[in-house]
């Protein structure tokens, strides 16, 4: 602490690299927000508000990027911030050429922060693009008499603070300034001399000189005066009308002005300096109006800052709103995990303490079991709150897509917009991480294969944007994400003939549903050549697996030149699960209940073998294959007892198998571990979990069991 | 122990600054835009405030007025964190009531430096 006090102390006592972090994430949600913004920028009728807003995104980046010595960050965030600048003082107009080489940028960006964070990723070229930014700020320059009007003196700050006109403010008392006064552009240019002529003719008014102006219709004049902004119009607009006029402050800061380093600086006489700062509030007061008084035309809010006692009501009134980023926090991942490992040891205990529990005399007990009652009911509500800190919204992953879809129409020549509904339902942030890539995979499949070009669907007498929706609701345990187009749908036909050359057995009278499926077998593409944009090699056969392994599901709807609808689902979390536990001979497993479909008891004599030694039950006149648990575990069997076998049917990728137990034990939720990190791979098993008595039973994985019956 | 008000909306500008001003034996409020400082002047005791320009809501010249026109920041010393040093900004400055400037990007000891000059 004490060499940081030493007036001396250089950067080199200091250890920035502890805020490089911050300092990443911060400026990835600066550019994912710039991205935004850019994307939904109207660019006809672009908003002042998120103009400022985007190029405050590439100011801030360009701030810490500085400071923090990312010197190519801040090379390329300083030209987008000029170009953002020019268009927030509406100096330029956006095109959509200005908005790609921002989002180029933004790209470039990410990669040059992902280089210094230590990724392994190639430089990005950040030269062309800095020079087309650059072009695109001032190639448009030469041509901005057409393309933006001079700006109007009477509009609020259109082209710098100080060519704002501030009527009320008194004329400097210390000397005059000095003015650019930029007359036209005029059909006449005799009207921009007479005003000329009114210095002549007005004694007092200050002394006028034209300048050298290269563009025609236009006249710029260096103006020495003491008379205010206002005064000045008020005359000029006699002859000239006040769209016309646009006068800039030229008056150079008086030396005495202030004391400065080459960085820093004081005003002289400004309050809060140490020699003010002994001076009563009155004489302070006092010695700040003069100063006002002397950078009045400043900017026009200026004027009224001389301390003024009814601005202070107004000034409180925006205290309620509070501020969004100081009631966050920032955790590392890792730290919430164990927090949710913990809990989850917790909720075992407990289980086990219930478990023991129950065999106690509850007359003798009473105070036990209560205590015992209300740690069943905090444990459940912690672990429901701890959770909850996992689950983001899904807008993390939808933001990334207008993006991507706009940028792939463009390539193949195709109008899409994209809706999206439901960005708030909240996922685990490990499913999010994992459903990102299918979803990405299903959104490009729509606007390659199922959005048809412009002129087709304008034929088809459909709009000729195409839509393609992505929504997001919670249904029950689970999470339902459709992505929908409106594009030309799947043809039953041609996937059928497909199905044949590719050797695949599909009779005509396979339903929809089971033709649309698939498309999920391996190698299966409907697209008639290869696309670079699909991609080669990963089909939906990946994304159905993908989704399978997060326990989802993936349900295809289409109907033929009306579009296809891909719906997508998956449980809340990936850490519980409600499970139902069944007893095989002394072991007891775990069957997700989400796959339960329903149990029956069932006589022996109703299981038929057929072939190979497969066996089939027959439920309400179908026959269902058949899965002795106790065989695939190969489960030792102490004592024989006679009892009728008991059949949970179980389903999982649109097929149904009847497993075989002894007992059904109860319905629980189950905190999984998993079995591969801990263990290893054990076929026909999602995971492990451990029960309340302290044992470990197995979580198993209905679709390979399913898939396994079908062999 | 004297007390600092820091104004960024850039988390990672307004932690550095903190981290710097707290070593240099400061107490340190830190606001995330103008509108969030102006609330918290009001209920902290402040002697310096560091503000920087460009934010949402309310930026630093407009802090600087709202604080000046509050009787309890007459004299307080207000410097603006500034990534441009032209005259224009500079009159801009001087007319809200602001005390200095200081230009970004800037090295942590320059800061304490020139902090030092306005407040012992």
């Amino acid at each position: 602490m004490s060499e940081m006090t030493q007036e001396s102390a250089g950067s080199g006592n200091f250890d920035l690299t502890q805020f490089y972090q911050i300092f990443f994430e911060e400026a990835g949600e600066n550019l994912d927000q710039m991205e935004q913004m850019l994307l939904a920028l109207d660019l006809e009728q672009a908003d002042d508000e998120e103009l400022n807003a985007i190029f405050r995104c590439a100011h801030s980046i360009k701030g810490g990027a500085a400071t923090f010595g990312f010197a190519d960050v801040a090379e390329l965030t300083h030209q987008m911030e000029s170009l953002l600048d020019k268009l927030r003082r509406h100096e330029l107009t956006p095109t959509p050429p200005m908005v790609d080489v921002l989002l180029e940028s933004s790209d470039a960006l990410k990669l040059l922060l992902a280089r210094h964070s230590g990724k392994d990723v190639a430089p990005p070229a950040t030269h062309a693009l800095v020079d087309r930014i650059s072009a695109l700020a001032h190639g448009e320059d030469a041509v901005a008499p057409a393309a933006a009007p001079a700006p109007v003196a009477a509009a609020p700050a259109p082209a710098a603070p100080a060519a704002a006109p501030a009527a009320s403010a008194a004329p400097a008392p210390t000397g005059s300034r000095q003015l650019e006064i930029h007359i036209g552009p005029l059909d006449n240019l005799s009207q921009a001399d007479s005003i000329a002529e009114l210095f002549r003719d007005i004694s007092g008014l200050g002394s006028i000189e034209a300048l050298p102006c290269d563009q025609d219709h236009k006249r710029v004049y260096k103006v020495l005066t003491t008379s205010s902004d206002g005064d000045l119009l008020d005359l000029f607009t006699f002859h000239v009308s006040k769209e016309h006029i646009r006068i800039v402050d030229n008056t150079p800061v008086p030396k005495s002005l202030a004391t400065e380093g080459t960085d820093f600086g004081f005003f002289d006489d400004a309050p809060g300096l140490p020699s003010t700062a002994d001076t009563t509030v009155a004489q302070a007061a006092e010695q700040a109006a003069p100063a006002i008084a002397v950078a009045a035309p400043a900017a026009p809010a200026v004027a009224p800052a001389a301390p003024k006692p009814a601005a202070a009501p107004k000034a409180a009134a925006g205290g309620a709103q509070a501020s969004l980023e100081s009631s966050t926090l920032r955790v590392s991942v890792s730290k919430v995990d164990q927090l949710i490992n913990l809990v989850g040891e917790l909720v075992i205990t407990q289980a086990m303490l219930a478990q023991k529990s129950s065999a106690l005399d509850s007359a003798a007990n009473q105070q036990l079991l209560a205590g015992l009652a209300d740690l069943d009911r905090n444990t459940r509500d912690l672990q429901e709150a701890v959770m909850s800190i996992r689950m983001i919204p899904m807008s993390v992953v939808f933001n990334r897509f207008p993006r991507m879809l706009r940028d792939l129409a463009g390539k193949l020549g195709k109008k899409v917009e994209l809706i999206t509904h439901g960005e708030a339902t909240e996922l685990d942030k490990g499913l999010i991480e994992k459903i990102t890539d299918p979803l990405t995979h299903l959104i490009r499949n729509s606007c390659d294969h199922g959005i048809e070009m412009p002129d087709e669907r304008r034929a088809k007498g459909k709009t000729e944007n195409g839509n393609i929706t992505l929504s997001a609701s919670h249904q029950g345990g689970s999470i339902l994400i459709e992505v929908r187009d409106d594009g030309k749908g799947l043809s039953r036909e041609k996937l059928l003939k497909k199905a044949r050359e590719k050797g695949i057995d599909a009779p005509d009278s396979m339903t929809d549903g089971e033709v649309w499926s698939l498309i999920f077998a391996p190698g299966f593409s409907t697209a008639e050549e290869v696309t670079d944009v699909s991609g080669r090699g990963v089909g939906m056969d990946v994304v159905k697996k993908n989704i399978a392994s997060l326990g989802g599901t993936v349900e295809i709807d289409s109907a033929e030149g009306y579009g296809m609808s891909v719906k997508v689902r998956l449980p809340l979390t990936l850490a519980i699960m409600d499970g139902m536990s069944v007893r095989v001979s002394d072991e007891v497993y775990i069957l997700p209940l989400a796959s339960v479909i329903e149990s029956f008891q069932i006589n022996p004599s109703d299981i038929n073998t057929v072939a190979q030694g497969a066996q089939l039950v027959k439920v309400r006149d179908e026959y269902m294959p058949v899965i002795e648990l106790e065989r695939v575990f190969q489960v030792p069997r102490f004592e024989f007892n006679s009892s009728s076998p008991i059949m949970v049917v179980v389903e999982a990728e649109g097929s149904r198998v009847a497993l075989m137990v002894d007992e059904l034990l109860g319905q629980q939720q189950v905190v999984i571990k998993n079995l591969e990190s801990n263990y290893r791979k054990v076929p026909n098993v999602s995971g492990a979990t451990i029960l309340g008595d302290g044992k470990v039973a197995l979580i198993l994985d209905t679709s390979v069991l399913v898939r396994r019956s079908r062999h | 122990m004297q007390s600092i008000l820091a104004v960024d909306d850039s988390a990672s500008m307004r932690k550095m600054v903190a981290f710097t001003l707290t070593g240099a034996g400061f107490h340190v409020v830190e606001a995330v835009d103008g509108q969030d400082a102006f609330e918290k002047a009001q209920t902290h005791h402040i002697d310096l405030v560091l503000t920087d320009q460009n934010m949402p809501r309310l930026d630093g010249l407009g802090l600087t007025k709202k604080l000046r026109e509050t009787a309890k920041f007459k004299t307080t010393p207000i410097l603006i964190l500034t990534t441009e040093s032209s005259d224009q900004m500079k009159m801009a400055g001087r007319a809200a009531g602001a005390t200095g400037w200081l230009v970004k990007p800037f090295d942590p000891g320059r800061l304490i430096e020139v902090i030092q000059k306005v407040i012992r």
